[in-house]
């Protein structure tokens, strides 16, 4: 059962192939760059007859999202993927969809809202929807994809869970690129995932209930504090899951992935595909003598808070690298890292990047300038921009 | 009616319960349960936001008897889509009953205005499915605005009658024949003016395969200022004016349901409803645009009859 | 039902069973009350049909027997369609004294909110 295969394959591809072996009982998408690949795979399995799912060809992704809703309601697994002004469109759906605890997955391949338009990554997509009550995993590259979709399954409609989950990675570079990603057999994927158990469907026309009631203020803040419940038992529910898909593939992902970080006096905190480029650069730093590391977060939500705190205790500098601007305030990431780090009895330095929007690289120069910056002490109230084009007096001409 | 048997129906279990805290008088709940009364395998229920949804499902309550699903105003054609979609499946797999019929149930501010798209897209994908539109005409949720449903000249409270503006001033859309144009195998347009006509229309539809449509005229007292009593008079002057014309469309033939044999004119149905009262205001009659009312129901009268015709 | 008296009582998912608005009392609504004369009604079932609040009662044979004056919110449609006259509409205040069950006052679902 554990023959496994390597194949070279790409993010988007990755997460289809994990669907097919998901087998979902509905799928209901619509196309937007870069996550159209995976309805268009998806669609392909239908024809071909390799998956029993229905395939429903909505006309938007507000319908998308809905449709699914209603699907995840009924007692059917379901799974979607989206981008940007797709995701965009469905914001009003999110948190009804949390609410009613329909264990959806979804595939989201980040990409930079608009305007002025633009395919590329940036996570501005997935952060508006960083309170609707989802999830948030980020994956650094396409085997992670892999992997996080199966474990997804089962966290999300973990009975003491019962949450939809964002299977964020970066549109393009890793949805797009080639890599060798191990895959499980069918049967593995089958014996792990399991079957859907819905406590309350919609079709059990024998016990009838209603879904998305009406309620002012005499009970929407209790509903609300049972969400808060389904993801705050998220840590403890993952770490099984974590472990068990282990014995079939031999990773493990925690919450919060520590690179070299431990024993390190300067640590960048990011997030997705950009963490390679910075543990390259830790290791290099490492062979100066220099310690550095790197903390990249994969759960956004449930934002692993004590983790970070522990790991940054003590450290002479930090420094956060947002992939997404909250214009007027501190950016998603930022936010979280220093609200963590509140409750440290010795502050730890800390200094705000923003990089990468629209699709920007972060090269190895970048993350060198940064860590040196941490060296010297170098610090300033606002963020710093990585990679932008300033005026020459500022970065020595352009 | 041929096959209903009205004290057989005494004995089934209503689908939309009493309890439920819509206004004293409201034609959405009649409408409601006719619907439903003659339908004889479980049904699932989607309904969008509006007076209906808001009113039946007062958490934690439910007047729905019926498994019932209510997510967002302008998506109920892609909820039971969802739903549907997912029985196919769940049903194959014998998790689900086979024999479900899925019903959703949208205000005209859900179904001819910010949800058109989405029962298009539900139409046109195929679904097993029958939408039921209860028009009431307008925004009675928000508080009477008009949709694009309110008729001409009607004072809604976005198209108010003022001493310069009286009342809306475009026509309806006639989404009936929209809806229509998707060549789905049913559709039907209809009012409370006869119970068994409903009755009749949506066991049809339910039991065609595939999407149908039902548009019922309901009045709402509030908006339509009439007294609590009156639906089912106001009604039939809905219908007999042509106002309202009551007709079924069967794999694209168009057969009128009924043919009032002496027609009564537009005026005597807007008389009766306050919402037009500026119209008759002693010395300051607008009887031209009753006139023009009469006018378009004459046109649009012609032109279902030529459908009808062949 | 029993209401849920804190958060950890809250069914998931927003869900309310089916059915349960028959505790609700919007009887308590009504300000004009129908009265039904037996020996009039024919029972037609037309008053039954267009109830909008299913407060027309019947029999098992399928006969109308009598008003749910717990749901009844005193519209008036009843005695508007019957074709017999046999529902007439009074002042409900005529009523006072009459003892009543109650069951859930609509007016007051929030009570435990204070
Ligand atoms: C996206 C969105 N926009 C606006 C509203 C506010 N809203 C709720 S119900 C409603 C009007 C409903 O009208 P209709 O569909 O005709 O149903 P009715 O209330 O008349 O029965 C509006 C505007 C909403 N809930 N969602
Ligand atoms: S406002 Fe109108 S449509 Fe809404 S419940 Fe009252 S009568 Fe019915
Ligand atoms: S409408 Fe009148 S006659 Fe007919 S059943 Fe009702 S009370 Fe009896
Ligand atoms: S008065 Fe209205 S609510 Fe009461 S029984 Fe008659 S129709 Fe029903
Ligand atoms: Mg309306």
């Amino acid at each position: 059962m554990l023959n496994k295969r390597k194949e070279m394959t790409s993010g988007n591809l990755a997460f289809a192939e994990a669907m097919r072996q998901v087998n979902p009982d509905v799928v209901a998408a619509y196309p937007i760059t870069p996550s159209t690949e995976i309805p268009v795979k998806f669609a392909e399995f239908v024809a071909n007859g390799m998956v029993d799912s229905e395939y429903v060809a909505v006309e938007s992704e507000h319908s998308a999202i809905t449709a699914c809703v209603g699907a995840s309601v009924s007692g059917a697994r379901v799974m979607t993927a989206s981008s940007a002004n797709g995701v965009a469109l469905m914001h009003e759906i999110f948190p009804i969809a949390a609410s009613f605890r329909a264990p959806i997955i979804f595939g989201l391949v980040n990409r930079s809202l608009g305007a002025p338009v633009n395919i590329h990554c940036d996570h501005s997509d997935s952060m508006p929807e960083r309170d609707s009550g989802w999830i948030q995993i980020y994956c650094e590259d396409a085997q992670e994809v892999y992997d996080s979709v199966l474990l997804a399954v089962r966290l999300a409609e973990h009975e003491d869970v019962l949450t939809p989950v964002f299977v964020c990675q970066d549109g393009f570079i890793t949805s797009h690129c080639y890599e060798p990603v191990e895959l499980l057999s069918d049967e593995a994927v089958k014996k792990f995932v399991g079957e859907r158990k819905a406590k309350y469907p919609l079709l059990d026309v024998d016990n009838p209930v209603s879904y998305g009631s009406f309620t002012m203020s005499e009970y929407y803040f209790e509903i609300k504090r049972t969400q808060i419940e389904g993801m705050n038992n998220v840590p403890r529910v993952y770490k099984d899951l974590t472990k068990e898909l282990a014995e079939y593939t031999g990773r493990e992902y925690p919450a919060l992935d520590a690179y070299r970080a431990e024993d390190a006096e300067y640590l960048i905190v990011i997030m997705s595909s950009a963490t390679g480029v910075v543990k390259d650069v830790v290791d290099e730093m490492r062979e100066r003598g220099i310690k550095a590391g790197c903390l990249r977060v994969r759960f956004f939500r449930p934002f692993p808070a004590e983790e970070l705190k522990k790991l940054a205790k003590g450290k002479k500098g930090v420094a956060v690298l947002d992939r997404s601007a909250s214009i007027g305030g501190t950016a998603p990431l930022a936010a979280e890292v220093k609200s963590a780090l509140y409750g440290l009895s010795k502050r730890v330095p800390l200094q705000e990047y923003l990089f990468g929007l629209g699709g920007r690289d972060l090269y190895p120069r970048d993350a060198e300038k940064v860590f040196s910056g941490l060296m010297e002490n170098d610090y300033s109230d606002t963020a710093r921009y990585i990679g932008l084009l300033e005026k020459d007096e500022e970065n020595g001409g352009n | 009616m041929a096959g209903i048997d009205l004290k057989e129906l005494t004995k089934k279990q209503n689908p939309l319960t009493e309890g439920h805290r819509m206004c004293p008088g409201c034609g959405a709940p009649t409408a409601v349960r006719q619907a439903l009364m003659a339908v004889e395998d479980p049904v699932v229920v989607v309904g969008a936001t509006g007076c209906l949804e808001v009113s039946t499902t007062v958490y934690p309550y439910s007047a729905w008897r019926v498994p019932f699903m209510h997510v967002a105003f302008e998506n109920a054609g892609a909820g039971i889509s969802g739903v549907e979609a997912a029985h196919r499946v769940l049903s194959r797999k014998g998790v689900a009953r086979e024999k479900i019929k899925f019903v959703a149930f949208g205000g005209d501010g859900g179904t001819y205005d910010i949800g058109l798209q989405s029962l298009s897209g539900a139409l046109e994908r195929g679904h097993d499915f029958t939408y039921i539109c209860y028009n009431n005409q307008g925004y009675m949720n928000t508080g009477a605005q008009r949709s694009s449903a309110t008729p001409i000249s009607a004072n809604a409270t976005t198209s108010p009658a003022g001493s310069v503006i009286p009342g809306k001033l475009q026509r309806a859309k006639n989404l009936t024949e929209i809806v229509t144009a998707h060549d789905i195998p049913y559709v039907a347009q209809t009012t409370l003016h006869d119970p068994m006509d409903l009755i009749a229309k949506v066991k049809r539809a339910v039991e065609t395969p595939g999407p149908a449509f039902v548009n019922v005229l309901v009045p709402c007292p509030l908006f339509w200022k009439i007294d609590s009593a009156d639906q089912m008079k106001v009604c039939k002057l809905a219908a007999e004016s042509r106002f309202w014309p009551v007709y079924e469309v069967t794999e694209g033939k168009h057969v009128l349901s009924y043919k009032p044999k002496n027609p009564v004119p537009l005026e005597d149905f807007l008389r009766v409803q306050g919402r037009y009262s500026h119209l008759f205001k002693k010395g300051r009659e607008r009887m031209d645009l009753v006139a023009q009312g009469q006018a378009d129901v004459d046109r649009e009268w012609e032109r279902l009859l030529k459908k009808c015709a062949g | 039902m029993s209401k849920p008296k804190c958060w950890q009582d809250v069914p998931p998912a927003t869900i309310a069973w089916g059915a349960s608005a028959l505790d609700v009392e919007t009887g308590l609504w009504r300000s004009m009350r129908p009265v039904l004369d037996q020996n009039k009604c024919i029972s037609c079932l037309k008053c039954w049909l267009q109830c909008p609040d299913s407060s027309i009662k019947t029999s098992e044979e399928g006969r109308v027997c009598g008003i749910n004056m717990f749901f009844c919110k005193g519209c008036g449609v009843c005695a508007q369609v019957c074709p017999v006259n046999a529902i007439s509409m009074h002042q409900e205040a005529d009523f006072t004294n009459e003892k009543r069950e109650h069951g859930e006052d609509p007016g007051r679902v929030a009570g435990h909110v204070k």
